[in-house]
């Protein structure tokens, strides 16, 4: 890790947003992701989970980092994967971290919540659970994150209700096929009791292979705006939509991008990076166990000081929504191949669109933990991405097909 | 504004299940409770907060970390925020 020089007397005024940018003694929003190990294979996984990573952080460590969160007064964290409950000590470090004054909120796909886990849960103060849906049909749902996981998902909302946990979350990554599902998924969210959360589709992790599929149009931008704009007191975004407010009005919310300054990622082997949707070389700020602990990485590491310093608006700094937006997502803007001093890929007023137009090389991915073989959890759709056409121009559904050759082609 | 009168006048403390961060720009309030996070934006609030158990009532509060009179008004404003999101209490009320 690069240590950076000592930071200057910050001014004491001025607004919330401007003290956030200055960045923290300690994050907000901690995302921990507790190894790359999952049961599914979801298609636009920011992590590119699948296998754990030998070198991920033993029992002991991790209580090591919960003891660091909690003298760093971090009041709670956001723990993910991966899918974090199947590691074998997921439940130990729970109880841990609650008895250390870090409250929990972790997100699972559901795979481990049965009827006994969930009178756990409801038994337990400080911890909230947040269960993974990308789709309010089973259709939609399972398209992107696998066959059998909507039912997975579901069923672990019921077994929640039915123990009498309290508010369970059901977290939604916004993509092109689900836009249109908004009320519904609210009426699942009242069903179970449960709050809706939303959040952007990132071009991370494998999520860079199929954004262009999966990510809203521009029409559905707007559909998401005036949703959020009508429904956005009951439900929860973090600080995902903040490039929406360049349609006028902010959205509920933080309103700024907190990569670096409130909010960052501990991945399974202890790298922290800026943001969860972030993991790559460039984001990487230190290891926790190879540069002297969290609080060393988070206070004096070179790219968290950069990202702290004062940012400028770059190709953006003329638009007259700068202000609203700050140009958007770090995370979207490199991932696609986009200047981070410029516009965001979905940038609302447009200039996104004609940014992509132009000539941009998509950055290598830094990790993969993906199963190196599909399992039958993987969604289909790669199935069909990964096997080449017969030939660029061979859009027949019969190309290839020959009748009374052997069996092959694009019907094995 | 009969609130802030009264409230001047009366004996306040931090919740007992509020910790208190300490930032550059003042301090981060969160309550285990709720689990609702606040910012106090100016150190001389946090010093005031800190300050509330341990005088008669919040004026004595406010003198006693050198808030001038002409800004009790505006700390008490502040101050019913606070309560508002159960991160200060009446003393004397049950946790």
């Amino acid at each position: 890790m690069t240590i950076a020089p000592e930071r200057p007397a910050r001014p004491t005024n001025g607004s919330l947003v401007d003290q956030f940018e200055l960045g923290l003694d300690a994050p907000i929003c901690l995302t921990w992701e507790l190894t790359y190990a999952c049961n599914l294979e979801c298609a636009h996984c920011l992590s590119s989970s699948g296998r754990r990573d030998p070198r991920e952080l033993t029992t002991e460590q991790c209580e090591a980092v919960i003891d660091e969160l909690q003298r760093m007064q971090v009041f709670y964290v956001n723990i993910g994967g991966g899918e974090p409950t199947i590691r074998p000590d997921f439940w130990h470090l729970l109880e841990y971290a609650v008895e250390h004054q870090v409250g929990v909120k972790f997100s699972t796909n559901g795979v481990r919540i049965t009827p006994e886990r969930a009178r756990f849960l409801a038994s337990t103060d400080y911890v909230d659970v947040q269960i993974s849906l990308d789709g309010a049909t089973s259709e939609v749902n399972d398209y992107v994150r696998g066959a059998g996981s909507y039912d997975m998902a579901l069923n672990a909302l019921q077994n929640l209700q039915d123990a009498g946990f309290l508010d369970a979350k059901i977290s939604v990554v916004c993509t092109r096929q689900n836009i249109g599902q908004l009320d519904e998924f609210k009426v699942l969210a009242d069903l179970f009791g449960a709050t809706l959360r939303l959040t952007r589709l990132r071009p991370s992790g494998r999520g860079a292979d199929v954004w262009d599929e999966l990510h809203p149009l521009p029409e559905q931008q707007r559909v998401l705006y005036d949703w959020l704009m009508a429904n956005g007191e009951d439900v929860l975004t973090g600080d995902s939509f903040f490039h929406l407010a360049a349609f006028g009005e902010s959205l509920p919310g933080l309103n700024l991008c907190g990569a670096g300054r409130v909010v960052c990622l501990i991945d399974p082997v202890g790298d922290v990076y800026a943001c969860p949707f972030a993991i790559h070389e460039q984001f990487l700020a230190g290891n926790l166990l190879a540069d002297g602990g969290f609080q060393e990485v988070w206070q004096r590491s070179e790219l968290f000081t950069q990202l702290r310093s004062p940012q400028t608006g770059g190709a953006c700094a003329s638009c007259q929504f700068y202000d609203s937006c700050r140009g958007g997502c770090m995370a979207a803007k490199f991932f696609t191949g986009l200047p981070l001093d410029g516009p965001d890929p979905e940038c609302v007023q447009g200039y996104g669109e004609t940014a992509l137009l132009a000539e941009r090389s998509i950055p290598a991915p830094s990790q993969d933990h993906s199963k190196a073989n599909a399992t039958r959890n993987q969604p289909i759709m790669l199935q069909l991405l990964t096997r080449p056409p017969i030939s660029d121009c061979a859009e027949s559904p019969l190309a290839g097909y020959e009748p009374g050759a052997p069996p092959g082609g694009c019907c094995s | 504004m009969a609130d802030i009168e009264a409230l001047l006048g009366e004996p306040w403390v931090l919740s007992p299940s509020v910790a208190l961060r300490p930032e550059p720009f003042g301090a981060l309030a969160y309550h285990f409770g709720n689990r609702k996070l606040t910012f106090l934006k100016r150190p001389e609030l946090v010093a005031v907060v800190r300050a509330l158990g341990e005088q008669p009532d919040v004026r004595t509060a406010l003198r006693a970390t050198g808030v001038p009179e002409a800004e009790h008004r505006a700390y008490a404003e502040a101050l019913l925020g606070l309560a508002a999101a159960d991160m200060i209490r009446p003393r004397g009320v049950a946790a």
